[in-house]
């Protein structure tokens, strides 16, 4: 028994290392890399560790959280409708353009590789401008307020979202393509009863997706001006005022939970997945 | 040719007819009251951001009008005419960009770092502690829900002015989106190597080292990069608040109006996320195909 078994173990082959040597390299690379970056960057344990207890203080002059008075619990109110109105309103247009733009996108519905190859990467440069710099540049169009906020998150999603809604169709099944195309259905008829049914639920769930996101993104595209509660946040924050500073972060996260929750639900009655 | 295919008796077929026209009918019932709400929705948050169309179909032609100036010398040429004049600053910018990049770098792998140690507490296949694991899940969700700048202007009280708030913010709200990440990854290893370590007496903490982690690592590294990708972009408007980087520059650029300075930067940031773009994604296919081979 003992013999035999040797005899297996013997016959095994060796196992394989558990580092390769590219992968030792990457591993150091990042590694010099970062500390190099930590150096550079002037950001020491020692540099940070001097400052924290300013850190501290501020984060406990935060407590409780406070509006400061009913007045501007009511102006901040304000402000987070119309941080929500800015997400719903750029969410929508952003989805309303990239709808059509996400056919033009796709490579198996239009077969102009040129077309295709420039609107991709269109929509690859506008997607890399950040919505905060869109905003600054729509300011300079329709001027300060939340119509340039709700502009900005609309440049920046509908180039997100005519992505995806390509990808979305490429990726589509081509059974009921090729089965209207059996029945004599005209090039309408393929994208309305052969794409369409296929593509809209995946893009109308990522549109509840960017939305979230965007609630997000509304929430700090005042910093520049361009609406909704960032203005306050900011303003807080730059005259220090923690109290209000905190609970106007306070009313971001309950907000952001909100559409969360709701969007879920939606999410799960247009997919018709179990609620959960 | 109709005569060959089979129809259902009338009594049958009228009542799956009648069972189809109901389900359509209930189908469009749903979706009328679905546009209502929305139509509702969307009057209401019109008018809550101010969406004036007259004002902005007369001022569309500012934003052309406003894409010609970027693309136009102070000189009045157009700008790719002259390099020199229009990248006059380019050491400059190619510092700050390099500056940004470095931003995110360092804080991508802090809350890299940071969501690690957390994800395999906050998992529920390692850790039966209920407690415990909300509990880390509660302060992820609060770093992923606190937008990036927002912790930036904290920390430019906290820290000053300079690159340290703007690594410190993207490091925190990273670690935030990673460790839910990195957590869903966790909770969806195969439990056998796990129980196996356990099951030779391993420690918790070899139970995670020679259980989990061969089995997550390449997973996290592709999620990792796509979040450099992400925090370059921020990194890249944290200067907007004093955070270090690009974005200061920029920002005095749109506001002053040095329209052939902000289509230098814009097209340096854009190419810049480009490349990296690109790049990451060749990265991130390899590393999904090494997790295919195991």
């Amino acid at each position: 028994m003992r013999i035999a078994f040797m005899d297996r173990a013997a016959a095994l082959p060796a196992p394989p290392p558990t580092f390769s040597r590219t992968g030792v390299v990457v591993a150091l690379g990042i590694v010099v890399t970062y500390l190099i970056g930590l150096g550079v960057l002037g950001v020491t344990p020692w540099a940070i560790v001097e400052r924290l207890p300013r850190l501290f203080s501020i984060v406990l002059t935060m407590f409780p959280p406070s509006p400061g008075s009913a007045a501007h619990f009511w102006t901040y109110l304000e402000a987070l409708g119309e941080t929500l109105a800015i997400a719903f309103v750029g969410t929508t247009v952003a989805s309303v353009f990239a709808f059509p733009l996400g056919f033009l996108a796709a490579r198996n519905v239009v077969a102009g590789r040129i077309l295709h190859f420039m609107s991709r990467r269109v929509l690859d440069t506008v997607r890399s401008v950040d919505t905060l710099i869109w905003a600054l540049i729509w300011i300079n169009v329709v001027g300060l307020g939340p119509f340039a906020g709700a502009l900005a998150i609309a440049s920046t999603d509908f180039a997100a979202l005519a992505k995806l809604m390509s990808e979305a169709i490429e990726t589509a099944d081509q059974g009921p393509v090729e089965g209207i195309v059996a029945a004599g259905g005209s090039r309408f008829h393929v994208i309305r009863f052969g794409l369409l049914p296929q593509v809209l639920p995946i893009f109308a769930s990522q549109v509840l997706y960017y939305f979230e996101s965007n609630t997000r993104s509304a929430t700090i595209i005042g910093i520049v001006g361009a609406g909704g509660i960032g203005l306050y946040l900011s303003e807080m924050i730059r005259v220090l005022e923690w109290q209000e500073a905190a609970f106007l972060i306070l009313m971001v996260l309950l907000a952001v939970a909100a559409i969360d929750v709701v969007s879920r639900r939606l999410r799960a009655a247009i997919i018709g997945a179990p609620k959960g | 040719m109709s005569r060959f295919v089979a129809t259902l008796p009338e009594p049958q077929r009228a009542a799956l007819a009648a069972t189809y026209d109901k389900a359509v009918a209930s189908r469009r019932q749903q979706l009328l009251l679905g546009s209502v709400v929305f139509v509702l929705a969307l009057a209401a948050a019109l008018r809550g951001a101010e969406v004036d169309p007259a004002n902005f179909w007369e001022h569309l032609g500012n934003f052309t009008d406003y894409f010609d100036r970027l693309t136009t010398l102070d000189s009045g040429d157009r700008v790719w005419t002259d390099f020199s004049d229009w990248y006059w600053g380019f050491f400059r910018w190619l510092r700050l960009l390099g500056e940004t990049i470095l931003i995110a770098y360092v804080g991508t792998i802090t809350g890299a770092l940071i969501a690690f140690c957390a994800c395999f507490v906050a998992s529920n296949n390692l850790v039966q502690s209920a407690w415990l694991r909300v509990t880390v899940r509660r302060v992820l969700e609060f770093l992923r829900t606190v937008p990036d700048i927002v912790f930036a202007m904290l920390f430019v009280v906290a820290f000053g002015l300079g690159p340290m708030p703007g690594v410190l913010a993207l490091a925190l709200h990273s670690a935030g989106t990673l460790g839910k990440l990195f957590t869903e990854v966790v909770e969806g290893v195969d439990m056998k190597p796990i129980e196996g370590v356990q099951a030779s007496g391993g420690t918790w903490l070899a139970r995670v080292r020679f259980g989990a982690v061969p089995q997550v690592l390449s997973n996290f590294a592709s999620y990792t990069l796509l979040r450099l990708e992400i925090n370059v972009r921020g990194a890249a408007v944290i200067g907007f608040v004093g955070a270090g980087g690009i974005g200061e520059d920029l920002l005095v650029a749109i506001r002053k109006f040095y329209y052939q300075d902000v289509s230098a930067m814009l097209v340096m940031i854009v190419v810049c996320v480009m490349l990296l773009d690109m790049g990451s994604e060749r990265l991130r296919h390899r590393l999904l195909a090494l997790e295919s081979n195991h």
